[in-house]
């Protein structure tokens, strides 16, 4: 229990994220058969899975980038899949994505990478402001000197929290982590979770964290959603969802665990 | 029986994909026309784009230019010599390397040049999810990358023909010089003289065509690369051999449009 998270208290009456039963599909591959899930406000919630089970699909749906076939996901109290144009935008400002290869722009060194969501959405800014926004972002992940550098000049753990400081600088009400310590040893994985949770603190983001590494789920979600077969097969605290009988997830468990 | 059916069933699911292709082609390039008039306008990277196109191709063209014109003119004086109109090398030179030459050489200079860069750098922004990136940040990847890129070529790649065009007239001149010590002014005068205004605005539209072909299907196969390294390789490779192909079509429709415009 010594690693159990000590994040902030979820309020319980307020979703950020609904999702009534989601269903998607690529061609004959039915990816998720049935996905209810309610993330509340200030909650991170990990969602956890074997490699191809969905978990980056429905992450992707949560931010627009895919459409569902079936069922609805509400976030911020707006039906994504049925917003458009401006309207999704201005949902999108409100939610971060962290991306599994932390997606930076391969032309752009770390400053213009920070700086260009902002100077795209936000015209009005001075190069002061966006200067400061940038070095704030920076702080808050902890490499206030990469500024000059370019994305490939970076380790795996260093572009990581360059996406994240990406994502912040628009201060978003949601984070969306796709596979955050994927790739990255031990020592870096446990500070990219340490950084979820500073960012769920000082930012009181919710947050969707999509992993298979247990510790990560365990280190920073609230709550751990286990994705098999396209449905969730149980959500609610770690050890509750692996207090189970399933084949499936004692394997997964005790795979994870000799790692 | 089975293999028959099998056999079929590839069969139609190739033609079935060859369609969906142009429909998604076409989707591709009628989105271009809704979004290049609707705010916001990226004026900053077209004009970046325009200098990154004309520099990637300017030293090539150059080169391939001086040759060409100088390659043509040894080529076509024996010719003309025979029937004693070597006085009409100018005026031949003109009408082959501005109507023709000048315009598609340029093309396919930019189509391997341009149009590959250009299929392999949105590829790869593709499947390091660079695009997606960009969605999310609520800015419009189409408009800010594809957009950009096609308004540039289809700028530029009209201005590098004209380039070649002259410069291909200067290798010629050279040519000809050597043999018979012809003044600059008067060959160039003798190459225009024999041109007319439909010559002159057919090779400008050509240019315009091509550009915009070339920028839309490197947009194109870069936009919907796949299957990570190998994609990205694929969509430079697709954006050149589609874009050479639409070229030498584009050129064969276009020059009897203008035959039928000019005997009308």
């Amino acid at each position: 229990m010594e690693n159990q998270k000590q994040g902030h208290i979820a309020n319980r009456n307020e979703p950020v994220i609904s999702i009534n039963g989601l269903f998607k599909s690529f061609g004959e591959l039915h990816v998720l058969k049935g996905i209810d899930l309610n993330v509340f406000k200030g909650e991170n919630v990990a969602v956890l899975g074997k490699s191809g089970s969905g978990k980056s699909v429905l992450i992707k749906i949560i931010a627009g980038l895919l459409k569902p076939d079936q069922g609805e996901v509400i976030v911020l109290g707006k039906h994504v899949d049925k917003l458009q144009g401006r309207e999704l935008d201005e949902l999108r400002l409100r939610i971060g994505f962290s991306f599994q290869s932390s997606a930076l722009y391969d032309s752009m060194n770390v400053y213009q990478n920070l700086a260009f969501p902002l100077t795209m959405n936000s015209k009005h800014l001075g190069s002061n402001e966006i200067k400061d926004a940038v070095m704030e972002a920076l702080d808050a992940v902890g490499l206030p000197d990469k500024t000059g550098q370019m994305p490939s000049d970076l380790s795996g753990g260093q572009r990581k929290r360059i996406g994240i400081a990406r994502t912040l600088i628009l201060k978003p009400e949601i984070m969306l982590y796709d596979e955050p310590t994927s790739g990255l040893d031990p020592v870096t994985s446990s500070e990219i979770n340490e950084l979820i949770n500073d960012v769920q603190k000082k930012y009181k983001t919710s947050s969707v964290i999509i992993t298979h590494d247990l510790t990560c789920a365990k280190t920073t979600g609230n709550r751990t959603a286990m994705l098999l077969d396209g449905r969730f097969l149980k959500i609610g605290k770690f050890e509750e969802v692996f207090d189970t009988n399933d084949e499936q997830v004692k394997r997964f468990f005790s795979y994870n665990f000799i790692q | 029986m089975n293999l028959g059916r099998t056999k079929k069933y590839v069969f139609t699911k190739v033609i079935d994909n060859y369609l969906i292709g142009i429909d998604k082609a076409y989707e591709f390039t009628v989105r271009f026309f809704r979004e290049a008039f609707k705010r916001p306008f990226h004026f900053r990277e077209v004009i970046n784009q325009c200098f990154e196109v004309g520099l990637r191709s300017l030293a090539l063209i150059t080169v391939t230019g001086f040759i060409i014109g100088v390659v043509f003119t040894k080529q076509s004086r024996p010719s003309l010599e025979d029937f004693g109109a070597a006085s009409w090398l100018p005026s031949l030179m003109g009408i082959a390397l501005v109507k023709a030459l000048g315009p598609l050489v340029t093309a396919l200079i930019c189509a391997g040049k341009v149009g590959s860069s250009i299929g392999a750098e949105l590829g790869s922004m593709k499947v390091t999810e660079q695009i997606d990136a960009m969605e999310v940040s609520a800015i419009n990847p189409y408009k800010y990358l594809v957009v950009t890129r096609v308004m540039a070529t289809t700028i530029t790649i009209p201005l590098l023909a004209l380039y070649c065009s002259f410069i291909a007239l200067y290798g010629s001149y050279i040519n000809v010089h050597a043999e018979e010590a012809t003044g600059i002014t008067l060959f160039y005068k003798s190459a225009f003289t024999s041109l007319s205004f439909l010559d002159l605005f057919t090779s400008l539209a050509k240019t315009i065509v091509f550009g915009f072909t070339i920028g839309i299907i490197g947009c194109y196969k870069g936009f919907n690369a796949t299957q990570g390294t190998r994609g990205v390789g694929k969509a430079a490779n697709q954006a050149v051999v589609l874009a050479m192909f639409l070229v030498f079509l584009e050129e064969i429709v276009i020059v009897q449009i203008a035959n039928w415009i000019r005997y009308f």
